[in-house]
């Protein structure tokens, strides 16, 4: 197998600290880390940095990731499943410059695991570490506009709104028709958003030997959920969760339980389905 | 085989290079220099300062520059290296009546003590293009009449204030002001706090807002109670000396709005003020802000909060340009994970409908 961990220790800016947060603002995002994980599920307000990457490129799970880095690190970053996306690759290069760290493309070699929209389909394990990237921390952000009152909310644990709105979605539809960022209820007290990850991957971090860290850099929030945590997906019981699922199969490795992009790969509209973890798609290959 | 919006590190390179160069544009044509920047596109460079909170007219020119002249991208450049900055602590609070005014106007009285000085503005200009402009040369220099820095210049707001007209600005403790760049917005703010998300905020955004005040949605009928404009000495106490120092001089502008208050049964009526303040000359933005200052005022003043303006949640949270523009760009990063799980959704909701309407028709043909 070819060594596929690249260290890139040729280009360190002298002018930033490792991994570009100064010490103190790492220390004030551990400290921050280690109320989320005290508090499973509890978004813990933090003195988020202006980062040198836009806001929605990252900036929550950048912070978070610089904040646990070390230099016997190895990292993986993927965007939509996939290693190989704009944003992933600029991320990636990001800390392999301001961290010299060490970056990989498999799932299983990586110590942290920084993404956006997905999680790996390969099972993750003890001591890995999962840093989600969230644009949105507030499960209940779009029925509430208002912190204030969604705070008083979470603190009551008067979650009824959001009952009302999948059983609304079950009256209009005939099924929940959430798709994405499924509001998941954690270790049976609070509800969060699992990012926008598709509810095909909300099992996965139901009891997960990894930790899961959720970084909002423009929100300033940053929640968890420890390892073996039960996270149960929003329900109810005369209409059960459920995962999408694919009448194809990979063209390319031909999986037939991984998640699948779609492609349209010629003017008449012919289609073609693959996975959208890259990773795991190539080492079935 | 497809081709996928999937690009490695090669397509960044050269992504990076075509920027470069874009940036430099014809090279027959001869490059920018920072100092050009800051003399004369000044009030671009006072706009980065203050919107990027970092007063700095080198770094200000080189963002804009780098961000050929994009003022949001370049505000994001001068804040992403402001962030890596250690703090040394806070200056002590700016005494604007030490102010070097280059310009201070009232539109209340028609003379205050000290004067009314027009200063540069663009008031009175006809909006007619000047035409020589295009053409290099020589430009005269405009004769100045030697500021008078001996005597504090009293602001308008402390005459009507001595008659109780008008409210008493806020006692000076409130404590130490959080900083918003190091600590997370929590709400309900401080006035302070809310006044440091205004400054740190969108010039376009407030406009609107103050615009909007003026408009019904929120009014508290402002006037102009003074704009003065010019330099400040920064006074800051080092720890190992204990009592302040001059570190310098900053241009600032600053504006205090006198609004109206009906008062109540209890209070007798009286002038209420909102407040705004900018680095370098940037009237609009100062206005904006302190009608906006007050418009957020209405709780405190017991008034009903009714309109978007007043509304401190919904004005705090979106003033941030660097903020809002990078979430708003975000979309274009590729959701295709998300769009997949919405197609399939889709497809199986038209499916349900398709087979009932199907049955429809063949149980209504049936008949």
């Amino acid at each position: 197998m070819p060594d596929t961990t690249i260290r890139d220790t040729s280009s360190q800016d002298a002018a930033y600290n490792y991994a570009y947060l100064d010490e103190q603002t790492k220390r004030m995002i551990r400290r921050a880390i280690l109320k989320a994980v005290a508090v499973p599920g509890y978004q813990v307000p933090f003195g988020g940095r202006e980062m040198p990457l836009p806001y929605g490129w990252g900036t929550g799970g950048i912070q978070v990731t610089a904040a646990l880095i070390g230099r016997d690190d190895t990292l993986k970053v993927i965007d939509q499943g996939a290693d190989d996306t704009t944003n992933a690759v600029s991320i990636r290069r990001f800390f392999a410059r301001v961290a010299q760290v060490a970056t990989t493309t498999h799932t299983g070699e990586a110590t942290i695991i920084q993404t956006r929209h997905r999680v790996p389909e390969t099972p993750l394990t003890d001591g890995q570490i999962l840093v989600f990237q969230v644009p949105i921390p507030e499960p209940l952000r779009m029925l509430e506009p208002r912190e204030t009152e969604t705070r008083t909310l979470h603190a009551l644990s008067e979650y009824g709104v959001m009952q009302v709105s999948l059983y609304e979605s079950i009256a209009r539809h005939g099924r929940i028709a959430k798709t994405y960022n499924y509001p998941v209820m954690v270790n049976g007290r609070y509800i969060m958003s699992p990012s926008p990850i598709p509810k095909f991957d909300n099992p996965k971090l139901d009891r997960s030997p990894a930790l899961q860290l959720y970084g909002a850099g423009r929100e300033k929030r940053i929640y968890a959920v420890p390892p073996h945590t039960p996270v149960k997906s929003l329900d109810f019981d005369d209409h059960p969760f459920e995962i999408e699922t694919w009448t194809e199969c990979c063209a390319l490795c031909g999986s037939t339980e991984s998640f699948l992009d779609e492609m349209i790969v010629d003017d008449t509209g012919k289609r073609l389905f693959v996975c959208s973890d890259t990773d795991y798609c190539e080492s079935r290959r | 085989m497809y081709v996928a919006v999937k690009g490695g590190e090669t397509a960044i390179a050269h992504s990076l290079d075509l920027v470069a160069d874009k940036r430099r544009g014809d090279r027959d044509v001869p490059e920018l220099s920072l100092d050009q920047i800051d003399q004369q596109l000044g009030l671009a460079v006072d706009r980065v300062m203050t919107e990027g909170s970092c007063y700095d007219r080198t770094l200000a020119a080189l963002a804009i520059k780098q961000a050929r002249g994009d003022l949001i991208e370049a505000i994001f450049l001068l804040r992403a290296y402001r962030t890596t900055l250690p703090r040394f602590g806070a200056s002590e609070p700016l005494d604007t009546t030490r102010m070097v005014a280059e310009r201070r106007i009232s539109s209340t009285f028609k003379d205050v003590p000290g004067g009314q000085v027009l200063g540069p503005t663009y008031d009175y200009t006809h909006r007619l293009l000047d035409f020589s402009l295009a053409a290099a040369g020589e430009r005269a220099e405009a004769p100045i009449a030697p500021a008078d820095a001996t005597h504090a210049l009293p602001r308008v707001g402390d005459i009507l204030q001595r008659d109780g007209l008008l409210e008493p600005p806020p006692s000076r403790n409130h404590g130490e002001a959080r900083d918003l760049t190091r600590d997370p917005l929590v709400l309900p703010a401080s006035r302070p706090l809310r006044l440091q998300n205004l400054a740190r905020g969108d010039e376009g955004f407030l406009l609107a807002l103050g615009y909007s005040t003026q408009r019904g949605y929120g009014n508290n009928h402002p006037f102009v109670g003074e704009i003065r404009y010019g330099h400040v000495p920064v006074s800051f106490v080092p720890e190992e000396l204990g009592f302040a120092i001059e570190i310098g001089e900053i241009d600032v502008t600053e504006c205090d709005m006198v609004n109206q208050f009906a008062g109540s049964h209890d209070v007798p009526p009286q002038f209420t003020r909102g407040y705004g303040l900018a680095f370098g000359h940037a009237e609009r933005k100062a206005m904006a802000m302190a009608l906006v200052d007050r418009a957020l005022r209405a709780e405190e003043l017991g008034e009903a909060v009714t309109s978007p303006a007043q509304d401190e949640e919904f004005v705090l949270a979106h003033s941030d340009n660097v903020e809002a523009s990078g979430f708003v760009q975000h979309l274009k990063l590729p959701h295709y994970v998300d769009f997949q799980s919405e197609l399939v959704v889709v497809r199986a909701l038209r499916a349900e409908v398709e087979k009932r309407l199907e049955q429809a028709a063949l149980a209504q043909a049936a008949e």
